[in-house]
């Protein structure tokens, strides 16, 4: 048999074309469709088509909000059961809420991880990138769908669940909460579920594998107050500390008046301290998505 | 228009695209093969602006990927028919994309027509049967209704029909006047769709020729001459000055078109024939030949542990 061919000889290359003004000057079929400049705007619309077409989002939020308002209402009509006004006196009925919420942000976690992910998974990134060659809109559209979703949901729940409970636990002598302890058990509540699921979407997009990236959300929440809890030696005392303050379960109560320890952080610093993180890992997100190949 | 300029690509050690030049024309369908591992897919992905090339340069009609603010109705690409969200329904799943790029939503009623999906178009595409999830690809490929296309082998996975089809529609897209630029390792398919071949192995661009030319220069054609007095015929040719081959089978194989003199010279010489055929060797052969320097990954033709490289590709180069 023959041994290796040469290259044949070759049609004159093309480069002098390629000064040419885009459009115009190339030959070549029209198309009667609208040549529309695409904007952040259709990147958002296409993700929300996206996010609302498949089942797994409308199955995690259900979950969600079935954990919010089950465990709300359960603890809610534990403690009015069991309450006596000496007990309740002076306590906040909207730190209730906190069970709940605590429990649900795993399925806010899921879905923040699976909206990037779950792309990598079934190899529809491509597609994605394709039809939006501009990485960074993406991602800005990805996470401006799933941040209002998350937000929405997790308002709608847990303003329902503060309304019942402070409503169970009125007659009880427990204090009537201010705007303030409302708008923060809420809002604030609300805000900090959504940006907790946006650092998960980013993680998502950081390590492309859905279970990896939730298990290292779910470890982020979980592990440092589980050490905590075990490093009982007075010289491990100020890790210890550090630990529970900033956990995240610790950082939730903030917003219910109810921490684990009398320091830390108070007030808003949870929602500042998230949003720092977030920043950073969108950032980070962010150069790995436009300097790596999809 | 599709223009590469010394594109290249490493993964790693690994060269997976070796300074690749060529221009995919408008107006023709252009074959795009090589065996596998050649660096077909990878040289797609580096045209839609995917994977980021090592070096060099692409361009579609004139710009790169990532300064086209209409992408979908610039090019459409079929890269891999199952990456679709399998929990999304078809419809969907156009739909979407219909979005991303401000395209009517009637355009997506429009291409699951044109693949024949519209029963399906309400179905989650993890249902899909390969060749379903091949003409979704397509139909999203058709979505913006492009200038150019481009497909990484869609026959993959489609029935005789589906196979017409996808080739009849490659060439009526073509005669519209757009790119299409199409990858297989058939040639045989390609032969019969593609009107310009590119060739490439190892990443290497093997050759860059119109389809007529390549079956000029590539397709060998020989006469079979099958006889039960070999000697005597042998002798006869060798007279004549035709110089001749054993074929595995016992019979005789000539260079060229000389079935007819062959013929004339047993007559001559009263000789048996038992079997006279003028042939063609295939296009398949000539693409082996072409890239039998560049296979990477051979396969034994039998499973018995005496026949390694005993394929038609074994021994060469
Ligand atoms: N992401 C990657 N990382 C490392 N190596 C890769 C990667 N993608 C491709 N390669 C390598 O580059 C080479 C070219 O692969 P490519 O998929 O482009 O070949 P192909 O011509 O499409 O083959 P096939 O006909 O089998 O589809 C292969 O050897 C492959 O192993
Ligand atoms: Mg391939």
């Amino acid at each position: 048999m023959s041994t290796h061919q040469p290259p044949m000889p070759q049609a004159p290359a093309a480069a002098p074309h390629w000064q040419a003004a885009p459009g115009g000057s190339y030959p070549g079929y029209t198309s009667p469709i609208p040549v529309v400049r695409t904007h952040l705007g259709h990147a958002v619309a296409s993700e929300w088509t996206k996010i609302r077409s498949v089942r797994s989002t409308i199955w995690t939020l259900s979950v969600f909000v079935f954990l919010v308002v089950g465990i709300g209402l359960l603890v809610g009509g534990l403690v009015s059961a069991h309450a006596s006004d000496a007990s309740m006196s002076g306590s906040n009925p909207l730190s209730f809420g906190f069970f709940g919420v605590l429990v649900g942000n795993m399925c806010i976690i899921t879905l923040g991880v699976l909206t990037t992910a779950s792309e990598y998974g079934t190899g529809m990134i491509r597609t994605t990138m394709t039809a939006c060659p501009s990485r960074g809109r993406v991602l800005a559209a990805k996470a401006i769908v799933f941040f209002a979703v998350a937000f929405v949901v997790t308002l709608v729940s847990v303003s329902f669940v503060a309304m019942v409970q402070s409503s169970m636990l009125s007659g009880s002598g427990a204090a009537s909460p201010s705007g303030g302890d409302w708008f923060k058990a809420t809002v604030g509540v609300s805000l900090y579920i959504a940006l907790l699921g946006l650092l998960a979407l980013l993680v998502g997009s950081m390590i492309r594998h859905s279970a990896g990236g939730i298990t290292i959300m779910i470890g982020l929440v979980l592990a440092p107050l589980v050490l905590a809890l075990f490093m009982a030696t007075e010289s491990l005392r100020s890790v210890r500390d550090f630990l529970f303050e900033y956990s995240f379960p610790s950082q939730l109560s903030v917003f219910y008046d109810n921490t684990l320890s009398g320091s830390g952080p108070t007030g808003w610093d949870p929602l500042w301290i998230m949003m720092g993180l977030t920043a950073a890992a969108g950032a980070g997100a962010y150069v790995l998505l436009r300097n790596r190949d999809v | 228009m599709i223009e590469l300029d010394g594109l290249t690509k490493r993964y790693g050690e690994k060269v997976a695209v070796d300074g690749l030049t060529c221009t995919v024309r408008p107006g023709i369908v252009t074959g795009f093969l090589g065996p596998n591992g050649a660096g077909k897919s990878t040289t797609m992905r580096m045209i839609l602006g995917l994977d980021h090339p090592t070096a060099g340069d692409v361009r579609i009609d004139g710009r790169h990927y990532e300064q086209l603010t209409d992408p979908l109705t610039c090019i459409g690409a079929l890269l891999d028919a199952k990456a679709v969200h399998g929990g999304r329904s078809a419809y969907n799943h156009l739909l979407c994309l219909a979005q991303s790029n401000g395209i009517p939503r009637g355009r997506v009623g429009e291409v699951l027509e044109t693949v024949g999906l519209v029963a399906v178009a309400r179905q989650k595409a993890k249902g899909f049967s390969y060749g379903m999830a091949q003409r979704l690809g397509i139909a999203a490929a058709l979505l913006g209704d492009p200038r150019v296309l481009m497909f990484d082998e869609p026959v993959n996975g489609l029935d005789p029909e589906g196979i017409h089809w996808i080739r009849n529609l490659m060439k009526s897209l073509a005669a519209q006047g757009r790119t299409v630029f199409v990858s297989s390792h058939l040639m045989s398919e390609m032969a019969q769709t593609a009107d310009h071949l590119v060739v490439i192995g190892q990443g290497r661009l093997l050759a860059d020729t119109s389809m007529a030319e390549f079956v000029r220069r590539h397709a060998r054609s020989y006469a079979r001459v099958r006889s039960p007095q070999p000697e005597r015929l042998l002798d006869a040719l060798h007279e004549a000055g035709i110089t001749v081959v054993p074929a595995a089978d016992g019979a005789l194989e000539a260079e060229g078109d000389k079935a007819e003199r062959i013929g004339e010279l047993a007559a001559r010489h009263g000789i048996v024939l038992h079997e006279l055929s003028p042939r063609q060797a295939s296009l398949e052969e000539a693409f082996m030949r072409l890239t039998a320097g560049s296979v990477e990954y051979h396969a034994r033709t039998e499973a018995g542990p005496r026949s390694w490289g005993s394929g038609r590709q074994g021994g060469t180069a």
